[in-house]
């Protein structure tokens, strides 16, 4: 792999551009690898990744049914914070925030993380206790938080309407400042090079169609639209498609799949330095650095696994953006889009063992998992690697719903689901 | 937005009458104090979610407000058909085999 460089970018530019490489190789598949990663969006490549750079096991494919980064790594609305009122969680998105700063130098590779700050906005008294609630337990695990009054808001975020005429006006916010946004394509893109550059196989459009278990049990491989493929691990990373997928394996998930939409507005000029969201009105909205407004909306009521949601869910959200800044009342959108992903009961992810040997899941990112793709496959790649969970994500198991352990960020999550 | 037909009031509503209520066809336990951690399990967290034929219940909340099942395509998010609360679940659908 050339490393990218202002020398590089000096040397084609005076050899007119022709010496640029490609970014990840496309090789046909082996007929067996050490480790198959079903799944190449962020968290997948990422596991991928740390497979090779931090444990020395670079016999691994990344199998992806459609093209990389097609699914919700390149859906979602890119925003990263840590603010989880549990201490679980607060560890692996907090690992997470911890690799973010620092991984464009890691991989090379602008992933564009910018730290302009998660705002999130109080409407009423429940939102402020609940709010002052996720700051003090923020701070107790050494996650930045810190309280803002709505003036202090309004200097954070301009266009904001502070009115006390508002139908919900802002009496405050909590405010993230490590929190904020990256480029969700070029994490993708990032991952899959330095993965490729350390001898990864990435193989796009190769759909699995079985999962393959000997008489004793373990995983031997998997059946391909490309034929059968050997692996001694299987990682699965499959967001929307993962109960699909394990049930392939015989293991039942506990797990919904639901359309979740975004929508992005015509680009303008800089108006939101920052990530601002509100729970109460259902809302979030941050403006990328092409310009455009990126708007996140809810999840449809029901499962589906149609990649499109209800126009009135766009709709709700909408209404709640122009209540918050009445400046975008007039603003064109220009396209908005649909996943799915895939929730579990207690809205926390599933990073773990499973009951088969040799297969390994890591799933129920649910309406957030952007933010946490580098810790994520930091602790996954650990998972498979000394067949063992990381103390990070040793809590995130799939035997807690048996248990009653649950990370109940259903009630606690600072973002309504 | 679902066009959604209620088998109750006879007549097909738009989805914001409805909420979503579920996989259907899930029987509450009679004893479930008795019930080992894994049958608790499997009753209360484990779901189907599968990628094509879903039973499910909704409830026409604000019309009648009673529940009832229905038979939709995941995929297309297309209903096969709904029927009331109590019915036996359909084995053989409307247009399938086709």
């Amino acid at each position: 792999m050339r490393k990218y460089s202002v020398f590089a970018i000096a040397r084609e530019a005076m050899r007119g551009n022709k010496g640029w490489e490609e970014q990840w190789s496309s090789p046909e598949p082996k007929s067996e690898y050490d480790v198959v990663i079903i799944g190449a969006g962020g968290h997948g490549l990422g596991t991928a990744y740390y497979l090779a750079k931090e444990h020395g096991i670079t016999n691994v494919a990344v199998l992806e049914k459609g093209w990389l980064g097609g699914g919700n790594t390149g859906r979602n609305t890119t925003i990263i914070r840590s603010n989880y009122l549990y201490d679980e969680s607060a560890g692996i998105y907090d690992h997470a925030v911890k690799l973010w700063d620092g991984l464009s130098q890691d991989l090379n590779y602008n992933v564009m993380y910018s730290a302009r700050g998660v705002m999130m906005l109080a409407h009423n008294v429940h939102d402020v206790q609940s709010l002052k609630r996720h700051i003090h337990a923020n701070r107790l695990n050494g996650v930045d938080n810190e309280w803002l009054t709505p003036e202090q808001a309004k200097e954070f975020c301009p266009p904001l309407n502070i009115s006390s005429n508002a139908r919900y006006p802002v009496v405050g916010a909590a405010l993230q400042r490590r929190g904020g946004t990256a480029r969700h394509d070029a994490v993708a893109w990032g991952y899959a090079r330095a993965a490729s550059a350390r001898g990864v196989h990435i193989i796009q459009n190769c759909e699995v169609t079985g999962i393959r278990r000997a008489l004793s049990g373990e995983v031997t491989g998997v059946e391909t639209s490309r034929g059968f493929i050997g692996a001694k691990k299987v990682g699965v990373v499959a967001a929307g498609h993962t109960s699909v997928l394990m049930d392939m394996a015989g293991v039942r998930m506990p797990l919904e799949s639901y359309p979740l939409q975004a929508l992005v507005s015509e680009p303008v000029k800089p108006v939101v330095p920052c990530v601002v969201m509100s729970n109460t009105v259902h809302a979030y909205i941050s403006q990328s650095d092409k310009g455009e407004l990126v708007i996140g909306a809810g999840t449809d009521q029901y499962t589906s696994y149609s990649q499109t949601g209800g126009l009135h869910i766009l709709n709700h959200t909408l209404d709640a953006i122009c209540e918050m800044f009445p400046v975008f009342t007039r603003m064109k959108m220009l396209r908005s889009w649909g996943g799915i992903v895939d929730v579990t009961p207690d809205r926390s992810p599933i990073l773990a063992k499973t009951p088969v040997k040799g297969l390994y899941v890591n799933c129920g990112w649910g309406t957030g998992g952007f933010k946490a793709t580098p810790g994520s496959g930091n602790v996954f790649a650990h998972t498979i690697a000394r067949d063992e969970p990381h103390p990070i994500n040793a809590p995130f198991t799939l035997e807690r719903f048996r248990t009653g352990r649950l990370i109940d960020e259903a009630a606690a999550a600072a973002v309504a689901h | 937005m679902l066009l959604i037909h209620c088998p109750y009031c006879e007549e097909e509503r738009p989805e914001l009458e409805f909420r979503h209520a579920g996989e259907a066809h899930i029987a509450r336990p009679t004893d479930m104090a008795a019930m080992s951690d894994e049958d608790f399990e499997k009753f209360f967290f484990i779901r189907s979610n599968p990628k094509g034929v879903i039973y499910e219940r909704w409830r026409h909340v604000h019309g009648c407000a009673r529940f009832f099942n229905a038979v939709r395509d995941t995929v297309t998010d297309k209903f096969v058909m709904t029927y009331k609360a109590g019915e036996p679940q359909p084995k053989k659908l409307p247009g399938a085999g086709k």
